[in-house]
């Protein structure tokens, strides 16, 4: 399954560093990532592939909530599903 | 892939604007659980919904939480108890509390059915199961009720409307004690829809399938933030423009999610309603979707245009986004479920008139009305003709959902609480039409040539 992580938060030293590593821990494969900074709110989206993780979505998703909060900033996971039906035909 | 604007876009929805998916209603027939044997029946009925809901919580639950939208509540349709338990001859009070052991077995929060159709006329069975409305929804905590009382095709029946503005009152004067919750979870409808997946008034049509999934979706506060950012001068072709394509974006929603769960729980899919269902919540509010349009205080002059371009606007935003649209599909006006309808009701800005005419052009009717607890049955059944006339002629779904506030009167506010909400006591109008009323017999259906 294709998913979308979106992590945002106030930018500090090492948030690419902790969220992929935690997710190379749970097999989950990194297929695009792009980050921005926007009036000093770091923004990243990674497309990636979960298909070799042994996790469920729900498993991973509260592993990312805790660090997540570990760290002060907001981190999802959702089914990719959800953006390409609200914004393709 | 999408965009990153896009999926930012997506993301504030659900974050900061209250999107969410209102309710996966799974309908099921219980045709075949009619028997003479009232025990017999109401062991089916169980039996029946606990194995067709069995998964419906679990995996609503699965698929919010995979794609990140909240799905508020998961509840359950059945066929209209009046028309199952028609051959039995015991207290029908015996179902509903079936209902409601099936409802909490299962983990939904509602379920809807225990109504009855007598639009045309009673069976001697719709009498004796209507008188047991009030009981019912005393003794249960999660069952709703509704009856029809008139449609386009058949007309008015006044012997209902008059009987139903008693079983109002009495369904408030028993449950007096706990915030007079009965009528609150009672819709009198004219032209009542049997696919509606929304709360109090959702029954299992006749003529729908075995098993269905419905789903409700929800927006106001996203529609109401694109309205925003539009700014103040925008016309109102652009602000119509505007809802339309948000109203699709939010139906889009609902159809994916109607589509997996249809897909999961092994059942037909069934409809997506476009309805702009409010909530209590800041930001969930049908009439501050009306006020950032341009509406001073929900309620004023100009509300009635303002809800008709809405409405229109929103049906013609969600009829693309998904293959199936049914149920209600509208804006709904709950005063005490929204917290601008409420603001406005108490200031004085929206009363029981205004509301009548804002129900010509939007969804359902006079949805959580409180009204003093002396207002007489009378006065209530002639709200719910003038009501039922609106949608008979204007081939539309109308309800009634009013509460008498025991012990209350105007200024006086009553908790319900969660998503129902809290409502001002609103004044009626104290002259009444009690001969109209007692006349009784039935309107007949209205002409529909010769139209002006």
């Amino acid at each position: 399954m294709k998913a979308i992580v979106t992590v945002m938060g106030e930018d500090k030293v090492g948030i690419i560093a902790k969220v992929s590593t935690l997710l190379a821990e749970s097999k989950i494969n990194i297929l695009d990532i792009s980050q921005t900074i926007m009036q000093d709110i770091f923004t990243m989206i990674m497309l990636v592939d979960t298909d070799k993780s042994e996790k469920s979505i729900g498993e991973i998703s509260d592993m990312l909530n805790e660090l997540g909060k570990e760290i002060g900033i907001d981190i999802k996971i959702q089914h990719e599903g959800i953006f390409n039906s609200m914004h393709r035909i | 892939m999408v965009n990153r604007r896009e999926i930012m876009e997506t993301i504030h929805m659900i974050s900061d604007e209250n999107l969410d998916i209102r309710t996966v209603t799974m309908g099921i027939s219980l045709r075949d659980c009619a028997t003479e044997d009232i025990d017999r029946l109401c062991e089916k009925i169980y039996d029946k919904i606990t194995k067709k809901a069995e998964k419906l919580v679990s995996e609503s639950e699965q698929i919010s939480q995979e794609y990140g939208i909240p799905i508020i509540n998961k509840r359950i349709s059945v066929t209209p108890i009046a028309i199952v338990a028609e051959s039995c001859k015991g207290d029908y009070v015996k179902i509903a509390k079936t209902l409601d052991r099936a409802a909490k077995e299962v983990g939904v929060n509602f379920i809807g059915g225990y109504s009855a159709l007598v639009q045309k006329g009673y069976t001697d069975g719709d009498r004796r199961f209507i008188e047991s409305i009030p009981e019912a929804l005393a003794v249960t905590e999660r069952m709703c009720s509704s009856v029809n009382i008139g449609s386009t095709k058949a007309g008015i029946n006044m012997d209902a409307v008059k009987q139903m503005g008693q079983i109002i009152v009495k369904a408030s004067q028993l449950t007096a004690d706990n915030g007079c919750i009965g009528p609150a979870k009672l819709v009198v409808f004219c032209n009542a829809v049997e696919d509606n997946p929304f709360m109090a008034g959702a029954f299992h049509g006749v003529s729908e399938g075995e098993c269905v999934v419905n789903v409700g979706v929800s927006g106001p506060g996203v529609v109401q933030c694109a309205i925003k950012k539009l700014g103040k001068d925008a016309s109102l072709d652009k602000v119509a423009e505007t809802i339309k394509k948000t109203a699709f974006k939010i139906t889009r929603m609902g159809q994916l999610v109607a589509a997996e769960a249809s897909n999961r729980l092994g059942v037909d899919f069934g409809i997506v309603d476009l309805s702009l269902a409010p909530t209590p919540a800041v930001g969930d509010s049908v009439a501050y979707i009306l006020e950032e349009m341009g509406i001073g205080t929900c309620g004023c002059h100009g509300t009635t245009a303002a809800l008709a371009m809405l409405n229109d606007a929103v049906k013609k935003g969600g009829v693309m986004a998904s293959s199936s649209v049914g149920g209600l599909s509208g804006a709904f006006i709950p005063v005490s479920e929204d917290a601008g309808m409420i603001n406005a009701a108490r200031v004085g800005a929206l009363t029981l008139e205004k509301l009548e005419a804002m129900t010509c052009v939007c969804s359902v009717g006079l949805d959580m009305i409180v009204v003093p607890g002396d207002t007489r049955a009378d006065v209530i059944s002639a709200i719910i003709a003038d009501e039922a006339a609106i949608g008979m002629v204007n081939c539309k779904t109308t309800a009634v959902r009013i509460i008498p506030a025991i012990g209350k009167t105007i200024g006086d506010t009553l908790e319900f609480g969660g998503l129902l909400g809290s409502g001002p006591v609103m004044p009626v109008n104290p002259f009444g039409s009690c001969d109209f009323i007692n006349r009784g017999g039935r309107i007949p259906a209205p002409l529909h040539s010769l139209k002006n």
